[in-house]
């Protein structure tokens, strides 16, 4: 188990260093000129020359990419060039909208998704199974920006029971943020869920066909136990996947949500900080992301070893 | 299935539970002052009974306004986005003159001013007792701290161009500045008068791109990164009863379907400068908003490489370019919301020149012209697009009528940072459009190296004698002559200039309807 994690986190480390030369690579073949961002139409060779020098900008490739590896070691992730604010506060910032989003809508996907899929397995070829599937099929076609445009119009417009958008934060209110979450965290969880519930009844399924099943079965165990401690268990490791995977991607990857409700998060921040070609912001961001993204893999390939001890061990 | 039937009733009930747990505490919150953002005007009204005008409520005083884009700093010194001015100028800092609602040059920090005969000279007069937020007097010095960091040789000021013809700055006396010319600039006061001119306190100038300090009628409370930025009016102000609100907060919403949305729902009281016209029909239909459409600085033109071994270096073929425009279907793409220009220059202006006629929609001069420019059968170019709607919308038509007359053109659809380098900087490109949004920017057919390629002497010489001239009268003549030498030349197609479609609660009275310059000007704004 130890070598196995050891392992798996020194993968991890490599990983990171090889992101960390492609951001900066495809930063430095991206045109434009942050400099030329910021001062705009009528930027001038003199205060474009003086500005690209204030910005640290005329130096060698590889003086400015050592610079910014080492400030990260040391956990100093500079200052937004358009912002003038600290890349830290930002972050924390945004992530006090999207850290909870994204764990809300998962958490939402799960409690609706994976009761939903179990069920459909259990009553296979009945009529809550067909039920669940029709949820399925439309949950994955639907794309989540029109089910919030749609939430929208109903919940908020209409009968004026959500916030169509924005975020009052939660030191001034509490509440109020969580009402404004609510309706993001539908959008964005329900296609999940969707999807969750198909993967959780087809590894359902698989599951139920093994002997062990059987012979469980056979020697008279309730079909409670069955379902739960037999059938469950080995089908958990598609479902812990998948569920990872939403997670990463929710933290980064919620852009049009956050646009159709206006919410303040990481998206949006990577977003904007590519438009501004805001280089220290979005190396920072993606690196982190990164990080974020093989932290999770890592808890996920733990999780893997603690359902299931057998195999990946001496894979 | 019993088990089923009750753990999907459990969860029902959860549900209910949560919904009104959720939606409970809001009316428990409306007290504390923050409720506001969460339940503004017309969604206060009762939960269960929407109603679509809201009770008579005493007047208020504050005002939520939309953005579509939000400033990075708020110092126009460090940043060229429009954004900064829009909320800045006026409300935060104000500047020696300043403009008003339409496009005149009146008293700002300044009292009066008077200018020497041959225009090299300007004494101004300033206001005394201004303090900044911070408590801080104003006085000369700060003024000429401000210009001087504009004219700096080393200055990183986005603006930089637009005083280079100043030479230096002279504290007379503590109320008393002098500033000598290099050479007459008719549009200095003008210029003197803009965001980019805003007159700071050299103590909090370092700061004032996250904390900004001024001497306006509003003072910076707190910024919501990526949210809002809130203002409150400023107790240190000259004249603290001529303003109405006592909190102004500024929310960024790019999305416009949620622009409108936030409206509808009564989270945003105004969107000074909605950008979606072909979504305005929505808002007209609802009764407790008023859309005005004014006028911007913002002229529309399709930028024309004219360089050396372009087609478009021949004057046959541009002039072939302008009859083949037809200006009123550019103008329908708009949804109806644009007005017909000739020329680079704003309609709104007294010394415009309708020159529309110049070259009239005639697509078989236009064919003529090409055929007599020897591309009869036309040639394949390329238009660069920045990111922007009316670009996106004009482009599809340019591309059907320059079609017309043999020039294929293609759509790159770039990002604003790669137009700006690729486009504007390195000018590589056969035509862009673009609304170019400064103040009098004809100016920019007299320069070097400008990405248009144009060079003309004759411009130039005309361009040269109307800066120098301080006689009005005299100067609008000149000015209508530069504009009918580049609509001649046809230097770029004039498509049209860009409405201000402004977005207000009806009750809002006092809002800006034309932009002269970017500012959302909230001095006279107040609810009836």
């Amino acid at each position: 188990m130890l070598e196995f994690m050891l392992r798996r986190l020194f993968a991890a480390l490599f990983t990171l260093v090889a992101a960390s030369l492609v951001v900066f690579a495809v930063l430095e073949v991206l045109p434009g000129d942050p400099a030329l961002v910021m001062l705009g139409m009528e930027a001038q060779p003199d205060t474009l020359a003086a500005l690209r020098a204030e910005l640290g900008l005329d130096r060698p490739l590889w003086v400015r990419y050592f610079a910014w590896i080492g400030d990260m070691i040391t956990f100093d992730l500079g200052r937004s060039h358009a912002y003038k604010t600290d890349v830290a506060t930002m972050l924390v910032n945004r992530l006090q909208v999207t850290m909870p989003l994204a764990i809300m809508a998962v958490t939402f996907a799960v409690c609706l998704g994976l009761p939903l899929g179990i069920m459909a397995a259990a009553r296979h070829g009945k009529a809550g199974d067909y039920g669940v599937m029709m949820f399925s099929q439309a949950g994955i076609a639907v794309p989540n920006f029109w089910i919030g445009l749609l939430l929208v119009l109903v919940l908020s417009l209409g009968l004026r029971w959500f916030p169509a958008g924005g975020f009052p934060g939660w030191d001034r209110d509490f509440w109020g943020s969580l009402h404004a979450l609510a309706l993001p965290v539908i959008a964005l969880g329900l296609p999940e869920a969707a999807i969750l519930a198909r993967i959780a009844r087809s590894a359902m399924l698989d599951t139920m066909r093994e002997d062990y099943v059987r012979t469980a079965r056979a020697k008279g165990v309730a079909e409670r136990n069955v379902l739960f401690g037999h059938v469950l268990r080995n089908a958990l490791i598609p479902i812990v996947t998948i569920v990872g995977l939403f997670f990463a991607f929710q933290v980064g990857g919620a852009i049009i949500i956050e646009s159709v409700f206006y919410l303040p998060g990481l998206g949006q921040l990577i977003y904007q900080s590519i438009n501004n070609r805001d280089l220290v912001v979005i190396k920072d961001v993606v690196i982190l992301l990164t990080v974020f993204v093989l932290a999770i893999n890592l808890a996920i390939d733990a999780i893997y070893a603690l359902i299931d001890p057998r195999p990946k061990i001496k894979a | 299935m019993k088990r089923w039937l009750g753990i999907l009733l459990v969860a029902a009930v959860a549900v209910v539970i949560a919904v009104y747990y959720v939606t409970r505490p809001e009316k428990a919150m409306e007290t504390p002052q923050t409720a506001q953002t969460t339940a503004p005007a017309p969604a206060a009204a009762p939960a269960a009974t929407p109603a679509p005008t809201p009770p008579a409520k005493p007047a208020r005083d504050d005002v939520i306004i939309g953005l579509s884009l939000e400033p990075p700093v708020l110092d126009s010194s460090l940043n060229a986005a429009a954004a900064i001015r829009e909320i800045t100028y006026q409300n935060i800092y104000e500047s020696l003159t300043r403009i008003d609602r339409n496009g005149n040059i009146v008293p700002g920090l300044a009292e009066s001013w008077t200018v020497s005969p041959d225009g090299k000279e300007y004494v101004f007069k300033l206001r005394t007792g201004v303090k900044y937020h911070d408590g801080e007097a104003f006085d000369a010095s700060d003024v000429k701290f401000s210009i001087d960091r504009l004219i700096a040789p080393d200055s990183k000021v986005p603006a930089k161009n637009l005083y280079r013809s100043i030479d230096s700055v002279e504290v007379v006396d503590p109320a008393t500045v002098k500033i000598t010319m290099k050479n007459p600039d008719a549009f200095i006061l003008f210029n003197l008068g803009v965001a980019d001119a805003a007159l700071v306190d050299p103590k909090s100038s370092p700061t004032n791109g996250t904390n900004p300090v001024g001497t306006g009628p509003f003072k910076f409370v707190e910024r919501k990164e990526g949210e809002s930025i809130t203002l409150a009016k400023a107790e240190t102000y000259r004249d603290p009863s001529s303003i109405k609100l006592n909190k102004v907060v500024f929310k960024f919403i790019k999305d416009p379907s949620a622009q409108i949305n936030a409206l509808l729902a009564g989270d945003v009281d105004t969107f000074p400068g909605f950008q979606a016209p072909e979504l305005v029909g929505r808002l007209k239909a609802d009764e407790r908003f008023e859309v005005v459409v004014g006028s911007t600085q913002g002229e529309t033109i399709l930028s024309t490489n004219n360089g050396e071994g372009k087609p478009m270096a021949k004057l046959q073929v541009r002039q072939a370019i302008a009859h083949a425009i037809n200006r009123d279907e550019l103008i329908a793409a708009e949804s109806g919301f644009a007005l017909p220009i000739g020329t680079h220059f704003s309609p709104a202006d007294p010394a415009y020149v309708d020159l529309t006629g110049t070259y009239p929609f005639d697509l078989a001069k236009a064919k003529e012209l090409m055929k007599a420019a020897g591309y009869e059968n036309g040639f394949e170019a390329t238009l660069k697009l920045p990111p922007v709607g009316y670009a996106k919308r004009a482009g599809e038509v340019m591309v059907s009528q320059l079609g017309k007359i043999g020039i294929k053109l293609s759509i790159v659809q770039l990002e604003w940072p790669q137009w700006l380098s690729e486009v504007f900087k390195e000018r590589n490109y056969d035509f862009t459009i673009v609304a170019h949004t400064e103040a009098y920017d004809i100016d920019r057919y007299a320069r070097d190296g400008y990405y248009w390629n144009y060079v003309s002497e004759e411009f130039r010489n005309v361009y040269k004698e109307m800066v120098a001239t301080v006689d009005p009268a005299k100067r609008a003549e000149l000015l209508k002559q530069l504009q009918t030498i580049i609509a001649k030349d046809a230097v770029n197609g004039y498509l049209f200039q860009l409405a201000k479609i402004g977005v207000w609660n009806k009750n809002l009275v006092g809002m800006w309807e034309n932009s002269p310059t970017p500012s959302i000007d909230l001095t006279q704004v107040y609810w009836k």
